[in-house]
């Protein structure tokens, strides 16, 4: 038994940390975010190179061949750095939508695609195959996966649809409401149970958006912690006041236990069926209330600081808000934990 | 990532799973602890020993089994016992605190004399640590310890002694050295129970039962030698101590199983048809799939030889809040059939609405014992986090 990260999964992280941190600087954030796309070539052209839209592809197809865990842990350092990649939809559930419900020859024509990082997918739930709100990652997608409620999944191109792109609150990433007109569509063929499918794929993304929160909350706490450590009024450093540290020991003791919650939702994905649902649902529930605790007690922490324009922190706050609402929010995913239990109809 | 068991542990389980089949009928039932062992407890307690699923790691020359320290194997054996429903053997202040602290500090002789003696159930043991006057700020203790003709001769108070009425030794801190510094005044001394000048009177908490005790001294003498580690080294004794007691509060498999019982307590009252009901109840079951996985990180790094640091200070602060929580769920599912209460009395198995109610009660305490959830996130933020000492105040 050993529940922790792989010394392989340790290297990819630190990999991973150093790319952003040379590329996500304050700065870089403020710039791309007024145009609000969610999108940065040159960032997206060193992602490539790392490899990381090959994450989840099978090697046979030009990936890595890595599981949910994985993207999980590459999720973390995202919303860590706030960066303008598109990751949960894009990468994460699009690859999966065509690796567990898509025709060989399908696969084949797509998936070494992905991982040369030639397709970007915006991704969406549609009622009737109209129309989507609220897609992910739809920023300057080249092409949109769409879901109708039986489960079937549609490919359009993104030049047959229309799009009305909102920069959304969270400025990293938009929101953006789609139209089809006649457009031409590929169906995947997940020929036994499509819906079953589309959840494995609408889970994966619910642990990578609560990845994503847990590394913009403990972004926010870590540099919440570092203020007050040198922040000084009445003639003393404000951390040592018992107020605020009994603050940061709620804050650590709501935190600390979300990153093994996260990673065990996400290996479920990847290898406990019997426990995948429950921990996706309860994991992007519990992040999503925790996510919110922090960021607000970060915030208030940096006093008038925080508020303000100038610090940045707010990027992070409304990312975390963002990671709230997309895919479910807690009260839709706990009942719908409720009703996968049967204890509601 | 890796959750099987490998071969070593699986054949343990197995090992576990035979004995269970074989004696798991002379088990003494679950709960209890707030009396002392009866005949039935302490032999399955003797056969605990001699299968090492007690003491595993206390080596054979103080009766223990002598196994390499493995945390997964300690893992290994409480699921099994506890997924079977099966008593795990006794968990006293002696077994849990004095034990580990004898073997890390204690001499040849103390080892020799106390630890078999101890882990096999024939001595029990409490703790007098805390006074009127001194609770989190336990180093401000006042009962004196005075050398006299080779004996310290004791006289103070101690509370919240927990087994006093019953328990056979008592470990002691006394100031022995009052010229010294307060953390440096301290000695930590081993004495009977039953040596002349000793009074004890039960304390009746709010669960209704008396948990603890008063324990008054009037010129008790304690033989020199029965010091741990020599004059004014107490407080690190203590130390030594609570760092074992810590670490036992807030075990993910209690908070598993209280939540299957209040699940279950849900059901049956039909309340997962009321949406707020649900919801408070779904919360905590995400709490608690957090809560299990940080611990099986937990039980890695330990494994591994890693001090997890704030991972594992936050352990009993959020344990118990944790476990009050899942209490107050299940109180406020009774509804107004939780609020008659009257417990049958220590030895007998209560109706489930007292038996929630005791636990309710009893996490109150649970969160000011072994240092207070407010010490706890003292030391939560200065020590796991860095954070800056308060500035001590001027002495009034």
């Amino acid at each position: 038994m050993e529940f922790a990260l792989s010394e392989e999964q340790r290297l990819f992280a630190d990999s991973l940390r150093g790319l952003l941190a040379d590329r996500v600087s304050i700065d870089a954030l403020r710039r791309h975010a007024d145009g609000g796309t969610g999108f940065d070539a040159a960032l997206w052209d060193s992602l490539v190179e790392l490899g990381l839209p090959g994450l989840l592809v099978p090697e046979r197809f030009g990936g890595a061949g890595l599981g949910v865990l994985d993207a999980a842990v590459a999720a973390e350092l995202l919303g860590g750095a706030a960066a303008f990649a598109p990751f949960a939809g894009s990468i994460v559930m699009a690859t999966l939508a065509f690796v567990h419900g898509a025709t060989e020859a399908l696969q084949d024509a797509w998936l070494p695609r992905i991982a040369a990082g030639e397709v970007r997918f915006g991704v969406g739930f549609s009622q009737n195959g109209g129309q989507i709100t609220a897609a992910i990652d739809a920023g300057a997608p080249t092409h949109l996966l769409v879901y109708l409620p039986d489960g079937t999944a549609l490919v359009v191109a993104a030049e047959h649809a229309s799009m009305r792109m909102h920069r959304s609150i969270d400025r990293t990433r938009p929101v953006t409401d789609v139209r089809f007109d006649q457009a031409r569509a590929v169906v995947l063929d997940a020929a036994n149970a499509p819906l079953a499918t589309m959840q494995r794929v609408l889970d994966a993304g619910r642990v990578v958006l609560a990845a994503d929160t847990l590394g913009a909350a403990q972004h926010m706490f870590d540099q919440a912690l570092a203020f007050v450590k040198q922040r000084v009024q009445f003639n003393r450093v404000i951390g040592s006041f018992q107020a605020v540290k009994h603050q940061f020991a709620d804050m650590v003791t709501m935190l600390e236990p979300c990153r093994a919650m996260v990673w065990y939702a996400a290996y479920a994905q990847d290898a406990l069926p019997d426990e995948a649902r429950l921990t996706a649902l309860q994991t992007k529930a519990h992040l999503g209330d925790v996510g919110r605790d922090i960021a607000r007690m970060a915030t208030e922490a940096h006093g008038g600081m925080g508020f303000t324009d100038l610090l940045g922190l707010h990027y992070w706050f409304k990312r975390i808000s963002f990671n709230r609402q997309m895919l479910g929010g807690p009260e839709h995913c706990r009942e719908e934990a409720a009703r996968l239990q049967g204890w509601t109809a | 990532m890796d959750l099987s068991l490998s071969d070593k542990h699986l054949s343990l389980q197995e090992e576990v799973r035979g004995f269970i089949r074989e004696h798991g009928h002379e088990s003494p039932k679950l709960g209890g602890g707030r009396k002392r062992p009866d005949r039935k407890a302490l032999d399955w307690q003797k056969l605990l020993v001699d299968h090492g699923y007690v003491a595993r790691t206390i080596p054979r020359e103080y009766g223990g089994y002598g196994a390499e320290p493995d945390v997964m194997e300690a893992a290994v054996i409480a699921a099994e016992f506890a997924g079977a429903g099966i008593y795990a053997g006794l968990t006293n202040q002696g077994i849990s605190m004095l034990v580990p602290t004898l073997l890390e500090v204690g001499t040849e002789t103390q080892k020799q004399q106390w630890i078999e003696q101890t882990i096999r159930g024939d001595v029990i043991w409490c703790q007098g640590y805390s006074e009127p006057g001194a609770g989190s700020d336990l180093a401000s203790l006042t009962t004196r310890g005075v050398l006299q003709d080779g004996h310290f001769v004791i006289n103070g108070q101690k509370i919240w002694t927990s087994s006093a009425h019953y328990a056979d030794m008592m470990f002691l801190l006394c100031r022995t050295e009052p010229d010294q510094p307060k953390h440096d005044g301290i000695s930590y001394l081993l004495l009977s129970m039953q040596t002349p000048g000793i009074e004890v009177r039960p304390l009746r908490t709010m669960t209704g039962r008396a948990e603890f005790n008063e324990v008054f001294f009037t010129d008790v003498r304690v033989p020199e030698d029965q010091i741990v580690l020599g004059r004014g080294k107490g407080w690190y004794v203590a130390n030594v101590t609570l760092k074992h007691e810590r670490s036992m509060i807030g075990s993910a498999e209690k908070m598993t199983t209280r939540l299957e019982q209040l699940i279950t307590l849900m059901k049956e009252r039909g309340l997962l048809g009321m949406a707020e009901y649900r919801d408070r109840l779904l919360k905590l079951q995400g709490e608690v799939i957090a809560w299990k996985a940080h611990n099986l990180r937990l039980l890695t790094e330990a494994a591994q030889g890693v001090d997890s640091g704030v991972k594992r200070m936050i352990i009993k602060y959020g344990g118990t809040m944790l476990g009050f929580r899942l209490a107050s769920l299940a109180i406020d599912a009774l509804g107004t059939d939780g609020l008659p209460f009257e417990s049958a009395g220590e030895d007998a198995e209560d109706d489930d609405a007292t038996t929630w109610n005791i636990d309710y009660l009893y996490d109150v305490g649970l969160m000011i014992g072994g240092g207070s959830n407010n010490i706890q996130k003292n030391i939560i933020s200065e020590r796991g986090l860095d954070l800056p000492r308060e500035p001590k105040v001027a002495r009034v």
